[in-house]
C-alpha cells in the first residue's frame, strides 16, 4: 500500500510517500522559521496561512519525486493532533478532502506516535518492546512501548520541554530564535565544569523531568558574571556547555533507569532534540557500558517532518483503521487514548 | 456543466451544486461544526444528483473575508478535490456572495455587504447588478472601522450581513441620510450564491489551478514583532 502522509501540527508542513513494500519513496519539507523569527516564537495564525499556501506545490513536489501518479495512492494519513489547531485543521481539510475524491480511506495519526516510530523508518529497527524518549521542543517523555499503539507514558516533564528550555535559554543570552541548536554549537568550544548547573529531579526515585529551573539557573550564572568578564563569547560558551551537560546528564539518568524498571533493553529516541550530538555520543556511550541498544531516527526526521505520518499511518491503514467521512483535528491528545493495532 | 461550490467562511456552512442550469444546495447555520458537516454535504449532493465527483467540471468556494478558520476550512477542502480530479478552481469572494443572495431574495441591484470582522472593524465591499445577473465589485473590498467605510454616492443601497446586525446605526451614519433603502441583517454567504457567481467567471475564463486555491482575509496584521 502506497501511503501519502501529511504533518502541519505547528511551524513544519512536511509531505511524504511510504510504500509498504519498498519503504520511504520521498518526502519534503518546509520550514516557516523564517516567518517566525522576527516574532520571537511561532505565531498561530502565521502558521497556518503558511500551511494552506504550501501544502498543494509540496504534493506536487514529493508525489512528483516519488514517481507516482496520485492515483497509484492507497491511503492519506494525516496528523490530526496534538498540535496547533488551526495548523492541524489546514492539513487535516486537505488530506480528508483528497482521500474522499480519490476514494482511498484516511486515517488520523498522533503527532507524537509518528515521532516515537520514526526510528523504525531506519534499517535495523529495534523490535518490541522498547523505551522510547522523546525529547523536543515541545515535548519531553518516557514511554514504555510494548506495541505500536500501546504506550504507557511513564515519565515526563512537570514544564518546560527540554527544547523549550534550550530556546529560552539562548534567548536570554541573545542567541537568536530558535536558539536550542545554536546554544548546542556554542556549546562545543565552552569548557566543561567551568560552571557546575543542577541536575533537576535526578536525586529522587521516579522518571519525571523538569527543566525551567535550569533556564534560571544559567541566567543568573549569566548576569552573575557578565558585568566583570574579560571574554564575553567563552562565558557565553561556557554557560551553554554547563546547560547542555546538565540536560544531557539529566536525560540519561532517567532513560537508564526507565530501562531497569521496565525491564527493556532498548532505547528509542526521538524528536528535535535527539538530534543533538551529544545527547547522540552520551547515549550511544552508556549503551554500550550497559548493554542494551539505542537507536535514533536519521537527523531530518528527529524534527517534524510528513514521512514519520505516512508510516504510522500506513501501518494502521493495513491494519484497517480509517477516519469517517469528517474533518477533525484537536490541539489535546492523550497519546494513552490511542488503539493498539488490531491483533493480526 | 457541472459545478459544485462549498463555503464555510461565516456561521454558515454550505454547499452547492450547478447541473446544467439547476441548483441544488445543503446549507446550515452550525457554527464550529463546519469541519464536521462539509464533506457529508458534498457526498449527499452529488449522491442525490447521481453523478461523482470526477463527472464535475469545476470547483468554487468562498475564498473569504471571513473566520480566518472557515476561509482555511473551505479552501482546504476545495485544494483536495480539485487536485485528486484535476479540476479548475473559481475563487468567490463572500462579501459578492452576500450580495448576490441580497439580490436574489430582495431583488436589490446595489449592496453594501458588511461581515463582522471583530476587534470593531468590519469587512465591507459595495456591488451593483450588471446585464448577466450578477453582482460585480464597486470599487474595492476592504476591512475598515464601520465609521471609516467609504460613501458609496447615490441613494437606493441595500445593507446586508452579519456587520450590519454588529455595527447597524454606526455604518448608516457613516453612509449618510438617505443612501440606505432596506437592511438584511440576517444574510450569510451561501454556495447557491457562490455557484451562480462562480458559472459566469468559469464561462469567462477565469479560474486558477487547484495550488492557487487559497484565502483573501483582507486583515493581514495578526501578530506584533518583538522587540528582540
Amino acid at each position: 500500500m502506497i501511503v501519502l502522509g501529511i504533518e502541519s501540527s505547528c511551524d513544519e508542513t512536511g509531505l511524504a510517500v511510504y510504500d509498504s513494500e519498498k519503504g520511504l519513496l520521498a518526502h519534503v519539507l518546509h520550514s516557516q522559521v523564517e516567518v517566525h523569527a522576527e516574532y520571537g516564537g511561532v505565531v498561530p495564525e502565521l502558521a497556518s496561512r503558511d500551511h494552506i499556501r504550501y501544502l498543494m506545490p509540496l504534493t506536487e513536489k514529493v508525489l512528483e519525486q516519488a514517481g507516482i501518479g496520485k492515483h497509484e495512492l492507497g491511503g492519506i494519513a494525516y496528523t490530526a493532533g496534538p498540535g496547533l489547531i488551526g495548523a492541524l485543521m489546514s492539513g487535516a481539510s486537505v488530506a480528508r478532502s483528497l482521500a474522499w475524491a480519490l476514494d482511498i480511506p484516511a486515517v488520523e495519526v498522533h503527532h507524537m506516535e509518528g515521532h516515537l516510530l520514526a526510528p523504525l523508518l531506519e534499517a535495523g529497527a529495534p523490535g518490541f518492546p522498547f523505551v522510547a524518549l522523546l525529547v523536543s521542543g515541545g515535548h519531553t517523555l518516557l514511554a514504555h512501548v510494548a506495541a505500536i499503539g500501546r504506550y504507557e507514558i511513564i515519565g515526563q516533564s512537570l514544564d518546560d520541554a527540554a527544547g523549550e528550555a534550550f530556546d529560552k535559554t539562548a534567548k536570554m543570552m541573545g542567541l537568536g530564535y530558535p536558539g536550542g541548536p545554536v546554544l548546542a554549537k556554542l556549546a562545543e568550544t565552552g569548557r566543561k565544569d567551568i560552571f557546575r548547573f543542577p541536575r533537576p529531579m535526578t536525586d529522587r526515585p521516579g522518571l519525571d523531568f523538569s527543566f525551567s529551573g535550569l533556564k534560571t539557573f544559567a541566567l543568573n550564572t549569566w548576569e552573575n558574571n557578565r558585568q566583570g568578564a574579560e571574554d564575553r563569547e567563552q562565558l557565553r560558551a561556557d554557560i551553554a556547555r554547563a546547560f547542555e551537560d546538565a540536560v544531557v546528564d539529566t536525560l540519561l539518568i532517567k532513560c537508564r533507569r526507565a530501562l531497569e524498571q521496565s525491564g527493556c533493553s532498548r532505547l528509542v529516541v526521538a524528536g528535535g532534540v535527539g538530534a543533538n550530538q551529544h545527547l547522540r555520543q552520551r547515549l550511544q556511550q552508556l549503551a554500550n557500558e550497559h548493554r542494551f541498544s539505542v537507536s535514533f531516527p536519521r537527523l531530518e526526521f528527529c524534527t517534524d517532518n510528513g514521512a514519520m505520518i505516512a508510516f504510522a499511518g500506513s501501518l494502521r491503514l493495513q491494519a484497517g483503521q480509517s477516519q469517517p467521512l469528517d474533518i477533525d483535528a484537536r490541539a489535546r491528545w492523550p497519546m494513552e487514548d490511542l488503539l493498539p493495532l488490531a491483533k493480526q | 456543466m457541472k459545478i459544485l461550490a462549498i463555503d464555510t467562511a461565516t456561521e454558515a456552512c454550505s454547499a452547492a451544486l450547478y447541473f446544467d442550469g439547476e441548483i441544488n444546495q445543503q446549507y446550515r447555520v452550525a457554527p464550529r461544526e463546519h469541519s464536521h458537516i462539509i464533506l457529508p454535504m458534498i457526498d449527499q449532493l452529488l449522491a442525490e444528483a447521481g453523478i461523482r465527483v470526477s463527472d464535475l467540471d469545476a470547483l468554487a468556494f468562498g475564498r473569504g473575508p471571513g473566520s480566518f478558520m472557515g476561509v482555511r476550512i473551505a479552501a482546504g477542502v476545495t485544494q483536495g478535490i480539485a487536485f485528486a480530479q484535476d479540476l479548475p478552481v473559481v475563487p468567490i469572494s463572500t462579501l459578492a456572495a452576500i450580495a448576490q443572495t441580497a439580490h436574489t431574495e430582495t431583488g436589490a441591484s446595489s449592496v453594501l455587504s458588511a461581515i463582522d470582522a471583530r476587534m470593531n472593524e468590519v469587512y465591507w465591499a459595495a456591488y451593483r447588478l450588471s446585464d448577466n445577473g450578477c453582482m460585480h465589485l464597486v470599487g474595492k473590498e476592504s476591512v475598515i472601522a464601520p465609521d471609516q467605510v467609504t460613501k458609496p454616492g447615490e441613494g437606493g443601497w441595500t445593507g446586508a450581513g452579519s456587520g450590519w446586525s454588529a455595527y447597524g446605526e454606526i455604518l448608516k451614519a457613516a453612509v449618510g441620510p438617505g443612501v440606505l433603502s432596506g437592511q438584511m441583517n440576517e444574510c450569510f454567504p451561501s454556495a447557491e450564491s457562490i455557484v451562480k457567481l462562480a458559472v459566469a467567471e468559469y464561462q469567462a475564463g477565469r479560474h486558477v489551478p487547484p495550488s492557487q486555491a487559497v484565502p483573501v482575509y483582507l486583515r493581514d496584521n495578526v501578530a506584533k514583532k518583538s522587540a528582540a
